[in-house]
């Protein structure tokens, strides 16, 4: 059966290349880092290379970057780590209320531990503007993080003007970006954002899953999350995940060397999408904002329950992800899309569809099709009269 | 020095001419319970079962007997050779366990090796005066002993015990035929069928999958549900009814609020002919009465007149909280409240009928096609078996 995958927000399949590489290092380079013979000096120097690629790709020095095990950890490093460390200084913070689990969580946890947590709203495109921000951050302000795309609908934060903004009003205070879903796919530069830590992930862009880093501007000093060897200059201990290191910056080489082009081939397979999505079901309404990233599409089909059109269209070898989890005993519904001021019954009958460079123009007519022939046969169950 | 378990069954010494019936499947039950755990001899003697514990974890073949169907009790035993000095010593060693000031406690003895010089009582008494002497502060008392000593008098050796961990109780899975589940995922359905078992009952599952309106991990829930019973009773077969093409014809063409009674009526026509089909003699369903709009009196006497076999429902009189109770207790609450539970609430009306009429439902199924619609799910059912 023929099968298109259109979730690659989710993950992406890990490139040969990638994965030729961090074969090379699982059976051939293998040895720690920390060693301190000929084996250790040549994984050492592997990793040296990794660090230089990822510093690269963001703009960046080599020592500003420290790999974790993923977007979720290096969300938890930059914000506990730069709260806890600076707690003195005051207990205030900001980001919004369409960040990712891994950053909305851990800002709840930090609550708990006392800080005064201010969550911005969103317009109903799922932005915020700089403005709202910079309003938001007062004297005791320690740390404003948002994020550069959405995961769910695309949005673009402006975070470029958020940056400036928030140091003119308190210079101390610093700034956090989760670029997870932008790396790769759209510029990302720290520093002219004024950027003090920014997150990125390996798996979204072809890489292995289990491989993260974070952009730490140098001399800001975190408090670690573990405590153990000096690994990474002590902020994240650990005997590193070679394989992961090494697979990511080969994804990340591949990314670079292309990324105008796949902007270019995603922003045309969005637009492709949507237009033949339109003439077959026009009713079919998009979550975010029209000009989002060119990777991600969300969507309102009415009439049906995202999860039952997601297991009909995995049998017909398309697969999505729903905004909101459907099941009876428990609800919740997407807190992007409520945020952004759909319905519940909206929420629910939601998907998103995320391209990859590796998927063509024929795939998508070819979803869209199944798409909408799962749509009408589904909407003969729910649309029937009372 | 080899661990060993003796065995106490209650009901199966009730039951007259079944009794070898009930206790070689007991044996096989213990066997089968005990073969991933540890290597263990299983014997049967005299009204009770010994398991001896050749090699492995005899702390882990405790814990698995007390989850097998039959048993009442078991007790960790040590033995002695038949001289009254090696049983005084081993009545010692095992005393140790629970011996401390002030206990009131009293000596057992049985003797089923009547060429053993000393009369039970006799025994029982040198042990105690033992004990006396052993342990200081120890006060007789046979009426209301705090802690007891058991020693049986053997042919070959002599059994000592104190301790009794309770078993589960019922019958030995597989002296009371075999039954069918009807297995939803929920919280009751497997609380219903681990009391099937527990009355010594063959259990079989069907669960009725409805893909895509329940997703593919829904029915990895209920395969998980099995692997859990399949702890109390053995292998279980799981029949995967296809539930599709009926859902959506009844969505089409019956009236919104009884589509949950002729729902039910369907699965019940598909679970019966499943059960002829595999031999099972009734049907067992987590309903209790009550609950929801297809539990009452009237849906419960409209959905069960589609089927001439037995419907067995072990929760009827309990409450949900007791319900949940037993799902902690046996282990299948946290499989239960994975929250794939289902989509079939794009199907659910906002008003179900709770007093269906038989004469509206036979009215709305004119309409339906049954023979085709049964005949069409029991050709794509897909049947697992489920072990441990």
């Amino acid at each position: 059966m023929r099968e298109v995958y259109l979730d690659n927000s989710a993950t992406t399949p890990v490139l040969p290349e990638v994965a030729a590489a961090m074969q090379e290092v699982l059976t051939d380079n293998f040895g720690n880092p920390s060693s301190l013979h000929r084996r250790g000096l040549r994984a050492e120097q592997a990793k040296k290379e990794a660090r230089r690629v990822v510093a690269q790709a963001c703009g960046v020095k080599e020592q500003e970057i420290f790999f974790t095990s993923g977007g979720t950890e290096a969300n938890n490093l930059a914000i506990k780590g730069a709260a806890r460390r600076r707690r003195r200084r005051g207990s205030h913070l900001i980001t919004t209320k369409i960040e990712h689990p891994s950053v909305l969580y851990t800002f709840q946890a930090l609550e708990e531990e006392g800080f005064a947590v201010t969550y911005l709203d969103v317009d109903a495109d799922g932005l915020v503007t700089a403005e709202a921000v910079a309003d938001a951050v007062r004297e005791d302000t320690l740390l404003v993080s948002v994020m550069h795309v959405n995961n769910e609908v695309g949005s673009i934060m402006p975070v470029a003007e958020i940056g400036p903004l928030v140091k003119a009003k308190n210079p101390r205070t610093l700034f956090h970006v989760d670029a997870v879903q932008s790396f790769g796919k759209l510029p990302v530069r720290p520093q002219a954002w004024q950027a003090d830590l920014l997150t990125v992930s390996a798996h979204k862009i072809h890489g292995p899953k289990g491989c993260g880093a974070l952009y730490c501007r140098e001399g800001l000093l975190l408090a670690p999350l573990l405590h153990g060897g000096d690994q990474e200059q002590g902020v994240r201990p650990g005997t590193e995940n070679m394989a992961g290191i090494v697979g990511f910056a080969a994804a990340v080489r591949l990314q670079l060397a292309r990324q105008e082009e796949n902007y270019r081939q995603l922003a045309e397979l969005k637009r492709l999408f949507l237009e033949e999505l339109q003439q077959r079901l026009p009713d079919v309404r998009q979550n975010g904002p029209l000009d989002g990233a060119p990777h991600i599409v969300n969507l309102t089909v009415p009439d049906i329950k995202g999860e039952v059109l997601l297991h009909a269209l995995a049998d017909e070898g398309i697969y999505l992800s729903t905004g909101s989890a459907c099941h009876s005993h428990r609800a919740d519904p997407s807190h992007v899309l409520l945020a952004m001021g759909r319905s519940p019954r909206q929420i629910e009958s939601s998907l998103r569809i995320s391209f990859s460079a590796l998927i063509t123009a024929a795939d998508v007519v070819y979803a869209v099709e199944k798409i909408s022939a799962a749509v009408t046969a589904l909407r003969q169950m729910t649309r029937r009269k009372r | 020095m080899k661990a060993l378990y003796l065995i106490r069954y209650g009901e199966i010494g009730l039951k007259g001419k079944n009794r070898r019936f009930f206790e070689n499947t007991l044996t096989a039950n213990i066997r089968r319970a005990l073969r991933d755990v540890a290597e263990c001899r299983v014997l049967q003697q005299h009204s009770r079962h010994f398991v001896e514990v050749l090699s492995g974890d005899a702390a882990a073949v405790a814990a698995r007997l007390q989850e097998v169907f039959g048993i009442v009790s078991l007790s960790p035993v040590i033995t002695a050779a038949l001289s009254m000095a090696e049983i005084k010593a081993a009545a010692e060693r095992e005393f140790s366990k629970v011996a401390k000031p002030g206990l009131r406690f009293k000596v057992n003895t049985r003797r089923a090796n009547k060429k053993f010089p000393l009369l039970s009582q006799q025994v029982s008494a040198e042990v105690g005066a033992h004990l006396l002497r052993t342990f200081p502060g120890l006060q007789v008392d046979v009426h209301e002993p705090e802690a007891v000593l058991d020693v049986e008098i053997r042919e070959e050796e002599a059994y000592i015990y104190t301790e009794r961990l309770p078993g589960p109780g019922g019958l030995p899975v597989g002296v009371a035929g075999k039954g069918l589940l009807l297995l939803s995922g929920g919280i009751d359905s497997p609380v219903a069928g681990w009391m099937t078992l527990k009355r010594g009952v063959k259990l079989e599952a069907v669960h009725f999958h409805s893909y895509p309106y329940t997703s593919e991990r829904s029915k990895e829930k209920v395969i998980d549900l099995c692997r859990e019973l399949a702890r109390y009773g053995g292998k279980i077969r799981l029949h995967v009814a296809h539930f599709t093409e009926i859902q959506e014809e009844l969505r089409l063409k019956t009236p919104e609020r009884l589509l949950v009674t002729l729902m039910r009526r369907m699965m019940f026509r598909l679970a019966e002919r499943l059960a002829q089909q595999q031999g099972a003699l009734a049907l067992i369903t987590g309903e209790s009465l009550g609950q929801v709009a297809s539990q009452t009196m009237e849906s419960l006497n409209v959905i069960e007149r589609v089927t001439q076999i037995p419907v067995l429902r072990p929760l009827i009189g309990l409450d949900k909280q007791e319900i949940m109770d037993l799902s902690v207790k046996i282990g299948t609450y946290p499989i239960s409240i994975r929250p794939y539970e289902d989509c079939c609430t794009i199907f659910l009306p906002q008003f179900p009928a709770t007093r269906p009429r038989l004469k509206d439902v036979e009215a709305a199924e004119a309409a339906l096609d049954l023979e085709g619609l049964i005949a069409e799910s029991l050709a794509k059912t897909e049947t697992l078996e489920i072990g441990l």
